[in-house]
């Protein structure tokens, strides 16, 4: 697979919510050799299912044997590929940075507003931000906060629906 | 609904789908499970290593076409049980393993004989199951039938904690079956067969390759009819081998590694390849890059993963492989009755000789292509051939005929020492009244020979020839092709005297120097009613030939 062809893709799968299913699905990646780049997951419109955003990087076949190997498993009751163009993705990512003067703290919150951010937590020499948006935006935040010094990141991963009526509901 | 135990509700399940033979070993933590089995109406079969009990469900499945089943305790017995479960998940043999567990409270505190089986087990089953409440027991294992039985077949494995077996509820035999993320695909897309048909309409030099989803769909009727309705002659893979009979004039036998000359160089002159039940697996294509050169390929599988997998087809065809070979006969039947082809049935016919000069008698030696002719000749027809792996594996492969489904077990994608002998007592329990028979080599079967004691103490005679060259056969066969002759840790120094062995556990033992040693002693087995092995010494410098070196196109094949 050459690097040129190598595209970024979201995959959305309604999952058995109950446990091993996370197991079994990334037991499956890692024997396949399959990398993904982020896995996110939560409970979906029923209680007992959850659902799962996958975002891998690879070609078209890759991505075409990623999905069957999905739904060969058991517990996954569908997969769908989300087509970029027509998708809302977002993440959420909370960042602490160092801000150990009143010019970095004041630089700090302004870059947030402007980021449409939140302040989560402040200390002496630090702030928590808050940030939602799809990957570039976050990328982009968290390249200006390089320079005032980030201590942590925890970043959750994309969640994904498909715009307007279409869906990756189970029929 | 019914009060019980968990036992009783396990075996009462059980008897439900139909078992007739648990293979197993008991243990602690399945204790309760025995005692209800003490007094059940479902035989238990005592094997000597867990590993038995899997190969032996795996070969009883195959033999059968039905689910076979095994049973262990926790810990070790359930970790003996992985290679058989592995191997039957390559195999997509339809077996359910049952294990015995630490009680719930003990599970994650590193109790005495736990074991993650689970966890163990999840890439090498199509699903497993842990039961934490007693009254989802008969849902559990009416599903695990269900999964393993249908769609691609493979096993699936029940860890039953020990304190669930001994609890009570009530129990409802009836609940149906709920799977949002199992529906198998069985009938072909029709626009699909519409593309295959066209395509073979179309084929001058037709070819095709089943593998073992043509038995394991029972579809050798509609193989053979499409073949001699588009004289298309068919190669198999190693799990196909009986898909089609090895007597007619269209079979090619094996392609790949060691495929025959007639197969591996059609496979690369056709212009139109029908691949069926079958996965392109690296011991079938040889270089995946130059396999099939100048061939259209039509790929069916009821997989959908494995199309595109190793191989892109020109047409995927997810489907049971007897419904798409029923639907494509269906629709060139409606052209003609049958495609005269000369040049290349002449062409099929010249490369099959070949072949057939390769098998030469030897009266000072037994060679072993001739003794897999000879052993041939002396079996009916129906008689079972399990095999070991290795070159006894190859040699059977390759030079001994298969004409019927089920008749030929071999451990193909695991490639697991010590399958044959359990799994040819699996496959006479199934099939008590057909000879069984075990094509064996020393090393292969020194791994799992301590089943003789299980094979005679319940009466299920099988036959295992040994090939004895008293090394690893094919690892020297590759140190000699492939590594300049340095035969590293291949000598199996300090084998047993096989007769005396079989002797030792009550078992008949013969050895045979010449054709006529082996012809007798063999027709002795076929009329025991204990368990014989087959002593025979052959050269350490035998090759398996042809042979394809691993990764190299298909028609570069050594013939000697």
């Amino acid at each position: 697979m050459g690097d040129e062809e190598a595209k970024v893709y979201m995959i959305s799968a309604l999952v058995e919510h109950k446990p091993g299913v996370l197991y079994s699905i990334s037991n499956m990646f890692r024997r396949r050799g399959f990398n993904i780049e982020s896995i996110s997951v939560g409970e979906a419109e029923q209680p007992d299912i959850a659902r799962m955003t996958i975002t891998i990087k690879g070609d078209e076949a890759l991505v075409e044997q990623v999905v069957k190997q999905l739904k060969k498993l058991i517990c996954v009751i569908k997969v769908s590929i989300l087509d970029p163009n027509s998708t809302v993705a977002r993440e959420l990512a909370l960042i602490k940075v160092s801000t150990p003067d009143a010019r970095a703290r004041s630089d700090v919150i302004n870059y947030t507003e402007i980021f449409k951010g939140h302040v989560v937590d402040v200390s002496h020499e630090s702030l928590t931000i808050e940030i939602t948006g799809d990957t570039d935006k976050i990328n982009a935040f968290i390249e200006l906060m390089k320079p005032f010094g980030i201590r942590e990141i925890a970043r959750t991963g994309i969640a994904a629906l498909p715009r307007g009526m279409k869906s990756t509901k189970m029929e | 609904m019914s009060r019980m135990s968990g036992a009783k509700a396990l075996v009462e399940a059980l008897k439900r789908e139909n078992v007739e033979v648990i293979f197993g070993i008991p243990g602690g933590a399945i204790l309760p499970v025995y005692d209800v089995l003490y007094s059940a109406d479902i035989k238990h079969i005592l094997m000597r290593h867990e590993q038995c009990a899997a190969h032996a469900a795996d070969g009883y499945a195959r033999a059968s076409g039905r689910v076979g089943v095994c049973m262990s305790t926790s810990g070790p017995g359930a970790t003996n049980l992985v290679t058989g479960i592995a191997n039957a998940y390559m195999d997509s043999s339809p077996i359910v393993a049952i294990t015995g567990q630490v009680p719930r409270p003990f599970i994650g505190k590193d109790a005495f004989q736990e074991t993650d089986i689970i966890g163990i087990t999840t890439p090498i089953t199509k699903c497993n199951f842990q039961v934490r409440s007693v009254a989802e027991i008969p849902k559990i294992v009416k599903t695990a039938f269900y999964i393993a039985s249908t769609g691609r077949r493979g096993p699936v494995l029940i860890d039953l904690p020990r304190d669930v077996q001994l609890e009570e509820d009530e129990m409802n035999f009836d609940d149906k079956i709920e799977l949002r993320g199992y529906k198998p695909v069985y009938d072909p897309h029709p626009l699909q067969v519409e593309k295959a048909v066209n395509l073979l309409l179309q084929a001058e030099r037709p070819v095709i390759v089943a593998g073992g989803g043509v038995i394991a769909s029972n579809a050798s009727q509609e193989l053979i009819a499409l073949s001699e309705l588009l004289m298309a002659p068919v190669a198999t893979t190693l799990m196909g081998k009986g898909a089609m009979p090895e007597d007619h004039p269209l079979s090619l036998g094996m392609l790949g590694m060691h495929g025959t000359v007639a197969a591996n160089y059609l496979v690369q002159e056709t212009d139109v390849l029908l691949a069926v039940g079958m996965r392109f697996s690296d011991r079938s294509t040889g270089n995946i890059k130059t396999f099939c050169p100048n061939g259209k390929i039509i790929h069916i599988d009821i997989d959908a993963s494995e199309i595109g997998k190793n191989i892109r087809p020109h047409v995927p065809i997810v489907a049971d492989a007897k419904r798409a070979l029923q639907a494509i006969y269906a629709r060139i039947v409606e052209k003609f009755n049958r495609r005269e082809r000369t040049a290349w049935f002449n062409r099929i016919q010249e490369l099959k000789r070949m072949h057939e000069e390769i098998i030469k008698s030897d009266n000072e030696r037994i060679r072993p292509p001739a003794l897999m002719a000879e052993i041939r000749r002396l079996l009916p027809n129906d008689a079972i051939i399990t095999t070991e792996v290795g070159q006894n594996q190859m040699w059977a492969a390759l030079y001994l005929k298969v004409y019927k489904p089920r008749t030929f077990i071999s451990s193909g994608g695991l490639g697991t020492m010590g399958f044959g002998f359990p799994a040819a007592i699996g496959a006479k329990v199934a099939c008590p009244k057909v000879p069984v028979v075990d094509i064996a080599g020393d090393g292969s079967f020194i791994m799992t020979e301590q089943d003789l004691a299980s094979s005679v103490a319940w009466n299920i005679p099988v036959t295992v020839i040994v090939l004895n060259n008293s090394v690893l056969g094919m690892v020297a066969q590759w140190q000699r092709l492939f590594y300049g002759r340095r035969y590293s840790a291949i000598d199996l120094k300090g084998l047993p005297d096989f007769v005396k062995l079989a002797e030792a556990y009550g078992a008949q033992g013969f050895r045979a120097q010449s054709i006529e040693e082996f012809r007798r002693a063999l027709k002795s087995a076929l009329n025991s009613d204990v368990t014989t092995v087959i002593d025979v010494p052959i050269s350490s410098e035998e090759n398996v030939l042809p042979m394809v070196p691993p990764g190299q196109d298909l028609k570069n094949l050594m013939l000697s």
